[in-house]
């Protein structure tokens, strides 16, 4: 098994042969990053770098990298700013791109070409760090969204208020409360009633930046109710306690059904599979005379915790799919299946 | 057989300068902590005495040593015999990071002066220690020479001396402590000579033994394709893989991490297909197996036969034998 080294994150251009045989880049589902360093010194100036003003940025780059580059996240403290805006495109379980918009262009200067930035795009996850001011942010914000309303409808806004290890666990849940009735405030304010935002509370130093993003990437997976529907039937024909569909390489999780239990399993899940990773780096070595199944970037495992069930199953010996059980932990068993190489 | 039964307690002494990260190994083998856990650990004072019950009816009984200058004294004097007589192993932790490791190495001497004047027999392991905090290129070189230091400072133990680099972080420390409590176990012979019996009925490529509330590797027996493994760390970096498991399975659970992991794991991948199981009260074994149901299943029914050899064995059953009853030591 393996991580899946080779291509999944080329940068996107013309070296990419698939990319460019099967559809222009720019129609791929596109999911943006954005947020803002300090708002008032930006005034008509498209490209403006503040090098000392390193404080205020709210870790857009630090996410891209973690989730998508297993960068540890101590090691986001030595990331530079970001000047231009960086594209990635993701080949795993499907394709798409990555855009880290760098804090410091004023996106909404009628010079610049919005439909280059917002046309196409599936997504839009506003990182908001949580322990700077962020008032300026947040009026920055609605502006955005009142702003792309009306030309783009059909982006998703998500808010990650982020950071969140920094506050004490305590007050939490009262920084989130007051960071949402603001921009719900805000955009009654200036007409815009229920807006389509989501809200979750991230960091990179543990599972919430991965949650989160996995309900983001859901947004953008036309087949949601099909997999949801399918994770439902499965968990109810094996008496299953909760489902998911992981992309093993950024441990996103694409999909689970949609019974809700008490807690989370999500983040067992992901450590199964770190578990999976690590021993078939450690036992998985070439052995020679068998011959290897060739692996490619996208993996996809099932996972789920439940009640005793009958896991044995012929396995076609043609298809060395990984398969993975734990069973009897103070009751709980996990279960995982790779079910596409 | 009879000194099989009996219940053996080893006396492990833990010494070396205050903050070289003696409580924190221990708190990491032996009570499950997480590496970031140990940050809010307090100076020890005196002496922490515990007793752990390791593979059945070997009990370590650990003596983790505050290290501060006034209680080395005392170490040294007035509680010199109560401190140094009957002791199996002296594990002594160097700071790497220390500004004074000669003043380090004078106090390492007195206490192996006093150790071979009371437990002549004790072996001796030296760690050093926080190799994290050295620069990856430089380690082998720093322990090699501090090793060579140490080594001279060590008087009669200079001979049987192991010395480690060790760290919190990665798995280097469980090499180090499998290595310690190897030294401890007795009739490691008996349970390879069953292991090798337990191999010759499988097609497996490992079969490890590993102690199960520390999954510290005990005991290991290894074919020849096996033998090709290129890690040889894998004992350690099990240890670390599993331990680590076991916190998000604590995690999940809401229960702080027990001794146990699971009752079974096992993984079929493309080349290879692996099965964790309890064996003993307090052992799991491990198997490494080519990929295929067949011989998984095979191992799997070898394991359950296994199971009944290897609760005959005292030291890995850890059947209550007390005061010499005898019956129940299982017919053979
Ligand atoms: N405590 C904490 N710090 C974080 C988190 N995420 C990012 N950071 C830190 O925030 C700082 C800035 O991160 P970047 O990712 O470079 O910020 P950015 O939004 O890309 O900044 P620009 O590229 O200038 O727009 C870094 O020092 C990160 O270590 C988090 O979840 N918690
Ligand atoms: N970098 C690094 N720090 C470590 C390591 N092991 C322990 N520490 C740190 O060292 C500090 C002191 O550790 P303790 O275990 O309390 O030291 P001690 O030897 O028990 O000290 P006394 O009880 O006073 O004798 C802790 O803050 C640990 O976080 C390591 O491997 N690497
Ligand atoms: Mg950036
Ligand atoms: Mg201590």
């Amino acid at each position: 098994m393996s991580r899946g080294e080779d291509g999944e994150q080329a940068d996107d251009g013309p070296q990419d042969p698939d990319s460019k045989k099967l559809a222009p880049i720019e129609r791929k589902p596109r999911l943006l990053l954005m947020g803002l360093k300090r708002y008032a010194k930006i005034t008509g100036v498209r490209y403006l770098v503040e090098a000392n003003e390193d404080k205020c940025r709210s870790g857009k780059s630090s996410i891209s990298n973690v989730v998508f580059r297993k960068m540890p996240p101590q090691d986001t403290l030595f990331l530079p700013t970001t000047t231009a805006i960086l594209k990635e495109s993701m080949h795993t379980f499907m394709d798409f791109q990555v855009w880290d918009l760098p804090g410091q262009i004023d996106y909404l200067d009628p010079n610049f070409d919005p439909d280059s930035i917002f046309g196409g795009v599936g997504a839009m996850v506003w990182v908001l760090d949580a322990v700077d001011n962020y008032m300026e942010p947040i009026g920055r914000l609605t502006e955005t969204i009142l702003h792309l309303q009306d030309s783009y409808p059909f982006i998703k806004f998500t808010v990650f208020i982020h950071k969140i290890d920094s506050i004490a666990d305590d007050s939490r849940e009262d920084v989130i409360r007051d960071i949402m009735q603001r921009i719900t405030d805000d955009l009654y304010d200036a007409g815009l009633e229920n807006p389509p935002i989501n809200y979750y509370g991230t960091s990179i130093y543990d599972h919430s930046i991965f949650e989160g993003f996995s309900r983001v990437m859901q947004g953008l997976v036309p087949q949601l109710p099909i997999f949801e529907n399918l994770l439902n039937t499965i968990k109810d024909r094996c008496h299953f306690e909760k489902l998911y569909l992981y992309d093993v390489y950024s441990k996103v999780y694409i999909a689970s059904d949609t019974t809700p239990i008490a807690g989370s399993a999500y983040e067992l899940g992901s450590d199964f599979i770190d578990l999976i990773v690590d021993l078939s780096e450690v036992h998985g070595w070439h052995r020679g005379n068998t011959q290897d199944s060739k692996m490619k970037a996208q993996q996809i495992y099932i996972e789920e915790c439940g009640f005793e069930a009958d896991f044995t199953q012929p396995v076609d010996p043609e298809v060395q799919l990984a398969e993975s059980q734990v069973i009897n932990f103070k009751g709980h068993h996990l279960y995982l299946r790779e079910i596409n190489v | 057989m009879a000194t099989l039964n009996k219940m053996e307690k080893k006396k492990v002494l833990l010494m070396g300068k205050s903050g070289s990260g003696k409580s924190s190994m221990r708190n990491i083998i032996f009570s499950n902590y997480r590496a970031k856990d140990v940050r809010r650990l307090g100076a020890t004072i005196d002496v922490e005495h515990s007793n752990i019950k390791f593979l059945g009816n070997l009990t370590l009984n650990l003596w983790d040593c505050g290290g501060q200058d006034a209680f080395t004294g005392t170490y040294l004097t007035t509680q010199k015999s109560h401190v140094f007589s009957n002791v199996g192993v002296l594990i002594y932790v160097f700071d790497v990071e220390s500004r004074s490791f000669d003043r380090d190495l004078a106090t390492y001497t007195s206490i192996t002066n006093a150790l071979a004047e009371f437990s002549p027999s004790a072996d001796v392991f030296a760690l050093v220690h926080k190799i994290d905090l050295v620069n990856p290129e430089f380690r082998v070189k720093v322990v090699a020479n501090r090793e060579a230091a140490i080594q001279e400072a060590s008087g009669p133990f200079a001979k049987s001396l192991k010395v480690f680099g060790t760290s919190i972080w990665d798995q280097s420390l469980y090499k180090a402590w499998g290595s310690i409590v190897n030294s401890l176990i007795p009739n490691l012979d008996v349970m390879e000579r069953y292991l090798w019996g337990l191999m010759g009925e499988t097609k497996a490529e490992e079969i490890t033994l590993f102690e199960k509330a520390t999954f510290l590797a005990v005991m290991k027996v290894t074919s020849e394709i096996g033998k090709k493994n290129p890690y040889p760390d894998r004992d350690e970096k099990m240890s670390n893989i599993i331990k680590t498991f076991k916190a998000s399975l604590a995690k999940f659970t809401g229960d702080t991490a027990g001794p146990d992991f699971c009752e079974k794991f096992c993984i079929s991948a493309p080349k290879f297909a692996l099965i964790i199981e309890e064996l003993t009260k307090n052992t799991y074994v491990m198997v490494v197996l080519p990929p295929g149901e067949a011989e998984a299943n095979c191992a799997r029914l070898n394991i359950g036969i296994a199971r009944k050899r290897f609760a005959s064995m005292d030291v890995l059953s850890g059947q209550e034998h007390d005061e010499g009853q005898d019956e129940g030591s299982g017919g053979n």
